[in-house]
Parts: C-alpha cells; sequence; structure tokens
C-alpha cells in the first residue's frame, strides 16, 4: 500500500503548482485553470486522508468539492466571456477598473 | 388654627401677568399691554393689603406649605412660605413701590420700543422679588435671589442693541455670581451642619448655640459667606461695581430694581439671618465696617458725578451701606426701617429724575440741565421732598430713619457714628448739588432750540433704528404725562410720611415700627441671649427696650445730623447756586484727589487689571489656546487626521489589480496556515 505521505506530498505539489499559477498568470483562462488545480490538489488529500481513516465524509466532501467547482466555472466561465465581449482582453492587468 | 392665606397667589399673580404678556403680549395693543401688567402687580398689592389686614389675627411665624419640592432622606425643601412682621413689611414695599413704577413707566415707556417685553420682565422680577421674600427656607430663597438677578440682567440690557448696555447687564450678572458663590458655599454649609435650609429649623439649631467670642468659628463662617452674598446682590464693597453701570437700563427699571427693591434684598437676607449673625460677633462686626465703608466711599463718588442717574446711584449704594451699618450693629429693625424708607425717597428720586430726563429730551447731563424749576412745577416738587429726605432733614422720611441708624451706631462705637454723620453731611451735600443743578439758575441745555431736530434721543437710551419722528421734545421742555405725575405724588406723600411711624421715644413718638418688628428681632435674642451670660454681643441693648441713655443725649445726636445736613444743603448753595464757577475752581485746585474721585478711584480700572485682564489672559492662553485648541479640538482634529493617513496609505492595496488581490489572499493563507502549524507544534 502506498504511504499516506506520497499522497499529501503529490496533493502539496499540486496545491503550490496551483498557487504559482494563479499568483505569477496573466491570461483569466490559466488562473481559472490553477484554480482548479488547487481545488484537486485538496480534494487529493481528502480522499488520501478517508482511506486512510476508513471516514465517508472525507470522499462526500470531495463530492461537494466537485458540484460547487462545476458551478464555480460555470459561472466563472460566463464572466470571462462577458469580460471579453466588452474589453477584448483576457489579459487580468488591463481589467482593473474597480479601485479606488 | 391658623387661617389659610393662600400666600402662594402674591407672587403667581405677577407671574401670570409675564406669563401672559410673554407669550401672547406681540399680538396686544399698548394700552392691552399696560393692563395686564397694571392688573397683575396691582393685583399682587392688593392681595398682600388683604393679607396684611388679616396680619393681627396670625399667629407669628406664619408658615403655609405648598407642594414638597426636594425629599432626599431627612433632607427636606418644600415651596413654602413664611410670614411674619419682616416679610410683610417687604412685601408692601416691593408690591406697593413696584406697582406705582408699573403705572410710572406705562407713561415712561409708551414711545418706546419693546414696550411688551419691557412689562414682562418687569413682572417677572416682582414674581422672583415676592417669592425672595416670601420664602420659607434658604434654598427657595435662592431661587428668588438668582431670579431677580436674572430680572436685572435682563432689564438692564434692555436696549440691547447698544453696546454699553449689553455690557452693563453682563457686568451686573458676572459681579453677582461672585457674590452667589458666597452665599451657595453658605447654604452648603448649613445643610452640612444642620442638615436643613428651613428658617425654622436652621435658627431652632442656632438658637441654643453660643456667641462665637472668642474664635471664630461655623456661623461666623455662614454669616460671612451670606454676606459676601449679600454685598453682590447690594452693591457694597468690594462688589458694588455693577450698580452705576446699571443704570444704562431704563429708569424705571433703576428706580424700581437698582434702588428701591432688589438692591435692599441683601439687607433683608441678612435681617433674616440675624439669628446667625447676632452668635457671630465677627462676622456683624465685618457687616458693619462694610456698610459704613460703602456708605462714606460712594458718597464721596456721588459728589463729582454729573450724569444725574450716576448721582443717584452712587447715593443707592452709599444708603445701602448705612442698612448694612445698622444691621452690623445689630439694629435690624432700624435698618429695615431705613430700607423702607429708601424705597420711598430713592424710588421718587429715580422717578423724579427719569421725568427731567423725559422733559429734557433724553439729556441726563446735569451741566446741560437747570432752571428746570417752573417747566416742571411737579417733579420739582416732588423731587424737593425726595431730597430733603434723602439729606435727613426732620420732618421727611429720611431723618426719622437715617437718624435711628446712626444714634445706635453711636451706641456701638462712635467711630461708625462720625463716618455715618460725616457721610450724611456729603450726601446732603451731593443731593442738593443736583437739586441746584437741575433746577435752579439758567438753562444750559439745547433741548428748547434744537426742537425741530429729529436727532435728539429719546429718554436715556438712543437705540438703533428707533424713529427719528419720536414723541418726546414735541415743544422742548415739558411736564411729564400725568400717568407719570401720579406716582410721584403718591411717593412723595410717602418720603414725606413715611418716618412717622418710626418716631423715636426722645422726639415724642413711640417707635411704632421698631415694636413692630419687635418679635421678629427680639424672641431669639431673648431665647439665645440669656443662656449666653457672659456674651454681650452689641445688640444686647439696641434691640432691648430704649437704652438707659437719656433722651436729652439723643436729642443731642439728632442736632447735629440735622445740623450735618444743613451744613451740606448750605454748602451746596453757595457752591452751585450762589458761585456756580467756584466748583471748577475748587476742582482744579484739588487737582489729583479730585481726579481720583473724578475715576471712581479707579477702582474699575484696579477690577480690571487685577481681575478681568489677568482672567481673559488666563482663558485666552491656557483654556482657549491651551486647553480648547491644544487638547479638544487637536484630539479631535488629530483623530480625523490619523484615521485619514491610515486609509490613504491602505488604500493602494485596492489596486483593481487581480494578481496582487491573489498575491494578498496567498499570503493571508501562508499567514494563518504557518500560525496553525506552529500553534499545533508547541
Amino acid at each position: 500500500m502506498v504511504p499516506i505521505s506520497y499522497y499529501l506530498i503529490l496533493s502539496g505539489i499540486l496545491f503550490a503548482c496551483g498557487v504559482t499559477g494563479f499568483l505569477i498568470k496573466r491570461n483569466i483562462i490559466s488562473i481559472f485553470m490553477s484554480i482548479e488545480l488547487m481545488l484537486n490538489g485538496v480534494n487529493l488529500s481528502f480522499v488520501a486522508f478517508a482511506a486512510q481513516w476508513h471516514a465517508l465524509s472525507g470522499q462526500i466532501f470531495v463530492f461537494f468539492v466537485m458540484v460547487v467547482a462545476a458551478a464555480e466555472t460555470a459561472v466563472g466561465l460566463a464572466i470571462i466571456i462577458a469580460v471579453y465581449r466588452t474589453r477584448e482582453t483576457l489579459n487580468v492587468d488591463q481589467v482593473d477598473l474597480l479601485k479606488l | 388654627m391658623t387661617p389659610d392665606l393662600h400666600l402662594w397667589i402674591i407672587p403667581v399673580l405677577p407671574l401670570l401677568g409675564a406669563a401672559i404678556n410673554g407669550f401672547l403680549g406681540g399680538k396686544f395693543s399698548r394700552q392691552a399691554v399696560a393692563s395686564v401688567a397694571l392688573l397683575f402687580s396691582g393685583a399682587a398689592f392688593a392681595m398682600v393689603l388683604f393679607v396684611a389686614s388679616r396680619f393681627s389675627s396670625l399667629s407669628m411665624p406664619h408658615v403655609e406649605f405648598l407642594a414638597p419640592w426636594i425629599r432626599a432622606g431627612e433632607f427636606q425643601v418644600d415651596f413654602s412660605f413664611y410670614l411674619d412682621q419682616l416679610s410683610l413689611v417687604m412685601l408692601l414695599v416691593v408690591t406697593g413701590v413696584g406697582f406705582l413704577i408699573h403705572f410710572y413707566a406705562v407713561g415712561y415707556m409708551w414711545e418706546e420700543g419693546g414696550f411688551c417685553r419691557f412689562f414682562t420682565y418687569l413682572n417677572l422680577f416682582m414674581f422672583f422679588m415676592l417669592t425672595l421674600v416670601l420664602a420659607s427656607n434658604y434654598l427657595l430663597m435662592f431661587i428668588g435671589w438668582e431670579g431677580v438677578g436674572l430680572a436685572s440682567y435682563l432689564l438692564i440690557g434692555f436696549w440691547f442693541t447698544k453696546d454699553s448696555a449689553a455690557a452693563a447687564g453682563k457686568k451686573a450678572f458676572i459681579v453677582n455670581r461672585v457674590g452667589d458663590f458666597g452665599f451657595l458655599i453658605a447654604l452648603f454649609l448649613l445643610i452640612k451642619h444642620f442638615g436643613s435650609l428651613n428658617f425654622d429649623q436652621v435658627f431652632q439649631s442656632v438658637i441654643p448655640m453660643g456667641a462665637e467670642t472668642g474664635a471664630a468659628g461655623l456661623l461666623t463662617a455662614v454669616g460671612l459667606l451670606l454676606m459676601v452674598g449679600a454685598a453682590g446682590k447690594s452693591a457694597q464693597i468690594p462688589l458694588y461695581v455693577w450698580l452705576p453701570d446699571a443704570m444704562e437700563g431704563p429708569t424705571p427699571v433703576s428706580a424700581l430694581i437698582h434702588a428701591a427693591t432688589m438692591v435692599t434684598a441683601g439687607v433683608y437676607m441678612v435681617s433674616r439671618s440675624h439669628v446667625i449673625f447676632e452668635r457671630a460677633p465677627m462676622a456683624l462686626t465685618v457687616v458693619a465696617i462694610i456698610g459704613t465703608l460703602t456708605a462714606l466711599f460712594a458718597a464721596t463718588i456721588g459728589i463729582t458725578q454729573t450724569d444725574i442717574k450716576k448721582v443717584l446711584a452712587y447715593s443707592t449704594i452709599s444708603q445701602l451701606g448705612y442698612m448694612f451699618m445698622a444691621c452690623g450693629v445689630g439694629a435690624f429693625s432700624a435698618g429695615i426701617f431705613h430700607l423702607m424708607t429708601h424705597a420711598f425717597f430713592k424710588g421718587l428720586l429715580f422717578l423724579a429724575a427719569g421725568s427731567v430726563i423725559h422733559a429734557v429730551s433724553g439729556e441726563q447731563d446735569m451741566r446741560q440741565m437747570g432752571g428746570l424749576r417752573t417747566k416742571i412745577p411737579w417733579t420739582f416738587w416732588t423731587m424737593t421732598i425726595a431730597t430733603f429726605a434723602i439729606a435727613g432733614i426732620p420732618p421727611f422720611a429720611g431723618f426719622f430713619s437715617k437718624d435711628e441708624i446712626l444714634w445706635r451706631a453711636y451706641q456701638v462705637s462712635w467711630v461708625y457714628w462720625f463716618i455715618g454723620l460725616f457721610t450724611a453731611f456729603v450726601t446732603s451735600f451731593y443731593m442738593f448739588r443736583l437739586w441746584f443743578m437741575t433746577f435752579f439758575g439758567e438753562y444750559r441745555g439745547t433741548a428748547e432750540s434744537h426742537e425741530d431736530s429729529a436727532h435728539h434721543l429719546a429718554h436715556d437710551g438712543p437705540r438703533a433704528g428707533a424713529p427719528a419722528a419720536h414723541g418726546h421734545g414735541h415743544g422742548g421742555i415739558h411736564e411729564s404725562p400725568w400717568v407719570m405725575v401720579v406716582p410721584l405724588v403718591v411717593l412723595a406723600f410717602l418720603s414725606l410720611t413715611g418716618g412717622w411711624i418710626g418716631v423715636p421715644g426722645s422726639l415724642g413718638g413711640s417707635n411704632h415700627f421698631d415694636r413692630f418688628l419687635g418679635p421678629v428681632f427680639h424672641s431669639t435674642i431673648a431665647a439665645g441671649a440669656e443662656g449666653l451670660g457672659l456674651a454681650a454681643p452689641p445688640h444686647k441693648e439696641t434691640e432691648g427696650p430704649e437704652p438707659q441713655t437719656g433722651h436729652a443725649t439723643e436729642l443731642i445726636f439728632t442736632g447735629i445730623s440735622v445740623l450735618a445736613g444743613l451744613l451740606g444743603f448750605f454748602l451746596a448753595w453757595q457752591l452751585y447756586y450762589r458761585n456756580p464757577q467756584l466748583p471748577q475752581q475748587i476742582a482744579a485746585g484739588l487737582g489729583t484727589l479730585y481726579n481720583a474721585v473724578v475715576h471712581k478711584y479707579y477702582i474699575d480700572e484696579l477690577y480690571a487689571t487685577l481681575f478681568v485682564k489677568p482672567l481673559i489672559a488666563g482663558s485666552a492662553l491656557i483654556l482657549w489656546h491651551g486647553i480648547d485648541q491644544d487638547v479638544i479640538d487637536a484630539s479631535v482634529d488629530n483623530g480625523a487626521h490619523g484615521a485619514n493617513e491610515v486609509s490613504d496609505s491602505i488604500r493602494h492595496m485596492q489596486s483593481g489589480n487581480l494578481r496582487s488581490y491573489a498575491g494578498w489572499v496567498a499570503a493571508g493563507a501562508a499567514a494563518v496556515i504557518a500560525y496553525m502549524v506552529w500553534m499545533g507544534t508547541r
């Protein structure tokens, strides 16, 4: 059996990739994908712990995360399309009207 | 069972008048305003007369309870009224003279703006004064005390568009605050040591106490503090400075408040507290000294004044000094007697002066008068009676009261008597000076020739926006209308005969007045002085039956004081009638001394340097710039500036740049995780 630390390390790597991408990418789509990466990193640690402790709640939590992520993706993509239509760009550095 | 006389009606009547005129008077005609004011003040007088008629059937002192006011454990203060011989005399003076002056004021103020405001204040004053007089405890008295101060302030500043009037009002109010401070401390002392402010209870507790002959104690402290209050209200040294300035008010106000009634409140209060004063010989001596010095001091200033009302103002201060001298030597009934006769003749003097001012179209400078004798005969004759009364010439009212004070003063110390006598001479001199300058010689004014001028000023106050076509002055010098003359005549009658109720034994009378007031001032002494034994306070002989000194001695003293009065008359006659240019030569000869007196001994300047300027400087520097601006304002301002600056630096975080937000979120999350890890490893 694969020790749980492996899963957790992989989960951490995934999450770190997500965070890095989220911070450095300028394209909204890429940022979006980074978010998904972070979510899945977390999901991986959930299921790993669920298997380790034989607790069902961790797996159920993952379903919830997936559902919310799907909804978020739907809304987020809609916003991205709307932004693209008005601003004709997907570079977040150019979408900075909301400031003081 | 004593009958209920509903004493509360007496003060409430003028209050009703004030309320009606105050709230509704703006829509009334002048006739209606005058009717309301006269009706309610006259009704108060009628009520007092009714009470006086039932007086003999009452047991003294007659206390009537109206309503509870403060009930805090043992301590209680009620709205209740205290009637005895002393308050009856005060009631008669206040309502009687007050009503006459209301009557006079209708004529005097007829052409003035603010007619209804004037009578509202005047009625309000009556209410507070009657409250003061009728109060059965010190606190209710204090309400009246403050109330008359308020009315006085409002009326001095009646022509508030005039700077000097507004300043005079403030001065009166502020100087009175100093005195009231002493009064209040005295009340606190009474509460602390006797647990009550009711006259009955306080006096009951005080009577068994011995006179503080050796060392000063509680009663001396209370007495001195009460005297501070009295000095403020009754314009005694060192707090007299407000009264001359108070002449900025309309003349009827000067007559009623600043001569006849309000300023005598201090005398009334000291007399009312005689039980305390009698047991504090030191306080009593202070009262006598202050009174004597004030009498002399103010009288000398009176010699050089040229404003007719200012002369009378200093004369008032001086006469009040006599009353305090009387109280100070334990002759309280003589003080009250002088208070009453003074109310008559000084009220009359002011009203007559008002009539003179009215006649010469607002001129107050006596140097611009003269020869008015034939032009305003009624005013002349009534003023003559008042002048003779104040100069102490028999058989006018002032003679009897002043003589009694001097005689009683002599029995305590010849110093009081001598200064009092000299003051009587000075008084007689400056009053006849006023009389000669105003009514005799050639007319020196301009009212006659300028009668068409639209610029002449009405009465004592030029007011912004006063209509140029003023009712006065048409036809030059003229006698006042009958509404003004009638009170003059009534007061002249009283000034002539008012003293006859107190004819001393030496002149074949029996001094009814002294005997009438006897129970007030006598009963407590009988109860108190018996137990004292060793203590021989000065009042013992004075308030008892006629002293053993023979009538012959008293007659000699009477003769001397009459001579002093006549000497004053003669001197004034020489200087201001026979040789009108002589006074100027004398003044030039005296030089510095004369200048000092003309400038009122520079007391105003002294106070300005000693108190007013340091106070203003200190307020500006420490309270205003230091505390208000640097602490209070600064804390508010700096708080706002600080918030502004902090937000200004923080607002740059909201750049609109999504990735920087993301960075902050990531950093925050990292910080939370680090914290939790750290907590976990502990």
